[in-house]
């Protein structure tokens, strides 16, 4: 498998994923449109984790914008038969300690299911996205890739906390911290995700309930309807977002420009139409659409109250139990596909991932599922799932 | 039949601002080259965020102080939407939802000019072709702007520019904007109906005015425009966006389709809503420069006259120095004619303006404050500021290096007012047969035998009173 867009350093440790800028290096988000791009500084995250002593390997490859389903869709990737996120599968071979990756639909929670690896995509806020490739802004988030909780906590702690060149950066304090107890605490199983799950999935997640009886955890199957709607919602909000944010791409400034045009318009055009791929065009066309004049009120403006509900809604189950546990996509392995079908493939894949997009919350991907919490819940995810990953197979 | 014009504003008034909107760039007036006020930020490179400067929010309120608005407590950007060069991430952001200051009030002679709303936002950069080829100037992207929209209420051209007229004054005295040449830019929305009708007619835009001048002449012609369509059937009216040709003096449609165009509005995730609490208001508040009216009354209730007032309002600098100079316990008239009389005088004489004056509050308080408590008289008053103003002494050392501050005690001057009325036989006798003018020429002389020292008002007295007898 081709891990790398760009390698930098053969005694690297860390990768990171292609959306999060290096200074000097080439940075392209897998896509043609930012092909020669070379930043004038690094992501926040890269440099604090430089100053810590940590060295970047390389620029680990992603489908265009990480709008796929692991990253099958790279400009500078290889076609494989079955598809697998290159960073989760270098951290999977052990060359790097951890990655990082940014988290907007999931891309990276299913790659590490499918691998067999640990990703946790932090609260919102958490970790600066000063200096990655932004999709849409208001619920991506970067986050890390790595074998175990206690390396998850190691980066972390690094790469967290207050940025004041991010405005959505928050001034608090957080913990990482693998208590090594998760006796006591209780989990639900969301049915209504359950269902959407092959039956390989299904018995996934029933034995990983089981590890966690065994470790003295509560678990239950409940119910919890607004998945669907959420996921819509979601869609609709990162698709318009993209479309926003990918617009500066035009071929004026930086990145791919298109030969033979005759105007600014035939520029734009020609540039656009030859650097981005046909996901990418349907994510821009569905965001422009959801929010143009007449659609807005029905489709943008009705998903941020959607947002709201599902956040409360969610809450109120988070009072009930101390983490939600779920499938991180709805099969094991993938098959390569025609990008044709990306869009749809995506969207529905997508019910698992949507909502700590949608509200902010974090989740861990771990054993091959999933462990959805509360705002700022992260210790407890670690500790549920270092209590599983402790006991082996 | 009689027509009414209807007019409805949209000014843009760029800020006095350190650094621009979202990034630390420096100030918009400094760059000399193109793209020498760039960064990542107001580039639109990836990965870079926008940070909202304070001081961005703090003039946008105190201009919405001065206009009488509600200023909003919760406030958010929104992201607009279109491709363009000189918009580097291809959308600007602006206020759309939560505007910063709704619902003002501003008046103009005795029009009362409803405030629509005041939002902030950012500039696009600039264009500049030569040849074939054309280049992109980053320098004013992200450059503050607050833009003022109106509600229709304008009914006249005159009205039109006595209300920006009032808004650069008010915006430089407040220190909210220099509104140099092209600082403030204006959409003029403008339509006719008959005289009576409740019914607003055809609306069109008229785009980027800066020129009160032209304004004035795109108003007119607009109108007529307008009013020979409805008259005389020349054409029929659209709404449009137009263009005022300086030269001919005439709008034209503007051939892009602006005004169908779909900006797809929607909240930028990257700002996090303002909130302007109590304390936060009550500083910008205090910090807020009194609005020109009210602070123009309170100098008219002073005693100063309206031509003084005229000259110090406009001049934020000279009317911050008075209103030092007053609370340090200067007469508010007499500092107001030291400042705009004396002061002046001083720097024209050197070829200077009397926005160069350099002279301390504390500095000129002193000497006001000396001849006003009798300690010197007003000509050694002169020669002391002239000192301080071009030699930057200390005033109370020079006093006393030129014993300026002589006591000279009133047998003194009884002693030399004798000895004068003696010398001047033909001036006292005019003086005592009806010519008052006589009395000034008296006068004078005693000063100078005075040496310039002496009480000037206590001579004067004495002087006439020895005269009567």
């Amino acid at each position: 498998m081709k891990y790398y867009a760009t390698k930098i350093s053969n005694n690297g440790n860390i990768a990171v994923d292609d959306t999060i800028l290096v200074k000097g290096v080439q940075t392209a988000a897998g896509s043609r449109i930012l092909k020669g791009f070379k930043p004038l500084f690094s992501a926040e995250a890269v440099t604090r984790l430089e100053a810590k002593g940590y060295t970047v390997s390389g620029k680990t490859n992603v489908g265009e914008f990480a709008l796929d389903l692991v990253g099958e869709f790279s400009y500078y990737g290889e076609a494989e038969d079955t598809i697998k996120g290159a960073a989760a599968e270098l951290v999977k071979s052990g060359e790097v300690k951890a990655a990082l990756g940014v988290d907007v639909n999931g891309s990276t929670r299913r790659a590490a299911a499918i691998s067999g690896v640990d990703f946790l995509k932090p609260t919102y806020g958490t970790v600066s996205r000063y200096g990655i490739i932004s999709t849409a802004a208001s619920g991506e988030q970067l986050g890390v890739y790595a074998a175990d909780t206690s390396k998850i906590k190691e980066v972390m702690d690094v790469i967290s906390g207050h940025d004041e060149k991010d405005g959505t950066s928050l001034k608090k304090e957080y913990d990482y911290t693998d208590t090594d107890d998760a006796h006591g605490k209780k989990v639900c199983i969301i049915k209504e995700l359950l269902e959407k799950a092959d039956d390989e999935t299904k018995a996934l997640i029933n034995s990983y309930a089981e590890k966690l009886r065994k470790n003295g955890v509560e678990v239950e199957e409940i119910s919890f309807d607004l998945c669907e709607v959420a996921n819509t919602a979601w869609q609709i909000l990162y698709s318009a977002e993209t479309c926003n944010n990918l617009s500066r791409y035009d071929g004026v400034k930086y990145g791919y420009r298109a030969e033979g045009y005759k105007n600014i318009d035939e520029l734009y055009v020609k540039s656009r139409t030859e650097g981005f791929n046909f996901l990418t065009k349907a994510v821009i066309l569905y965001g422009s659409d959801v929010l143009s004049k007449n659609r807005y009120d029905d489709c943008y403006g009705k998903s941020l109250k959607v947002r709201r509900v599902v956040y409360e809604k969610f809450e109120e189950l988070m009072k009930q139990y101390d983490a939600v546990l779920t499938p991180a996509c709805s099969k094991k392995e993938f098959t390569a596909y025609s990008i044709d079908d990306a869009f749809v493939k995506v969207f529905e894949e997508s019910i698992f991932t949507a909502i700590p997009n949608l509200i902010g919350t974090p989740a861990l991907v771990s054993g091959s599922v999933q462990l959805m919490g509360t705002h700022f819940a992260e210790s407890t995810l670690l500790s549920l799932a270092g209590s599983v990953e402790r006991m082996g197979e | 039949m009689n027509y009414e014009l209807v007019i409805g504003l949209e000014t843009h008034v760029e800020l006095n601002t350190q650094s621009k909107i979202f990034c630390s760039c420096g100030g918009h007036s400094s760059p000399k080259e193109a793209n020498d006020c760039v960064c990542p930020a107001c580039s639109g490179m990836p990965g870079m965020l926008p940070v909202m400067n304070k001081r961005v929010v703090e003039l946008a309120v105190t201009a919405g102080l001065m206009l009488n608005c509600e200023i909003s407590r919760y406030t958010t950007f929104d992201k607009k939407n279109y491709y363009y060069p000189d918009l580097p991430c291809a959308y600007q952001i602006t206020q759309l939802n939560h505007p910063i200051c709704t619902n003002g009030l501003v008046s103009v002679g005795k029009r009362d000019i409803r405030i629509k709303q005041i939002h902030m936002e950012e500039d696009a950069g600039k264009l500049v072709h030569e040849g074939k080829f054309s280049f992109v100037d980053f320098n004013r992207t992200s450059v503050p702007l607050i833009e003022i929209v109106t509600q229709p209420d304008f009914r006249s051209a005159e009205e039109v520019v006595a209300y920006l007229t009032k808004l650069k004054s008010m915006f430089r005295s407040g220190g909210i904007s220099e509104c140099e040449e092209g600082a403030m830019r204006c959409d003029i929305n403008i339509s006719v109906r008959p005289e009576g009708s409740e019914e607003y007619g055809v609306r069109t835009k008229i785009k980027n005015m800066s020129s009160l001048e032209a304004i004035e002449r795109a108003i007119r012609y607009e109108a007529q425009r307008h009013i020979d369509a409805l008259e005389f059937e020349t054409e029929e009216l659209v709404q449009e966006t137009r263009r005022f040709d300086d030269v001919s003096g005439k709008t034209f449609a503007m051939r892009n389709k602006e005004t169908e165009a779909d900006y797809r509005y929607f909240p930028d995730a990257n700002l996090m809503p303002i909130i302007i609490d109590d304390e936060w208001l009550e500083q910008i508040k205090s910090a807020k420069p009194v609005a020109i009216d009210e602070k123009a009354d309170a100098y008219r209730e002073a005693g100063i006259s309206e031509k003084e007032i005229e000259m110090l309002i406009g001049n934020f600098k000279i009317s911050k120095l008075l209103d030092d100079v007053i609370s340090l316990g200067c007469n508010a008239k007499d500092s107001a004619a030291w400042i705009l009389t004396d002061c002046a005088g001083i720097l024209r004489k050197d070829g200077l303006l009397l926005s160069d004056l350099d002279i301390t509050p504390e500095a000129l308080s002193l000497v006001i404050k000396q001849v006003a408590e009798g300690k010197i008289n007003r000509a050694a008053g002169k020669k002391v500021l002239i000192a301080v103003i071009e030699d930057k002494v200390d005033p109370m050392e020079f006093i006393k290096k030129n014993s300026l501050d002589a006591k000279v005690d009133e047998g003194a001057i009884t002693a030399v007012i004798a000895k004068v009325i003696e010398a001047n036989p033909t001036a006292v006798a005019d003086y005592k047969g009806g010519k008052e003018k006589a009395l000034q020429a008296i006068f004078g002389a005693c000063m100078r035998e005075l040496k310039g020292a002496g009480d000037p008002a206590t001579l004067k007295s004495l002087l006439e009173k020895k005269l009567k007898d």
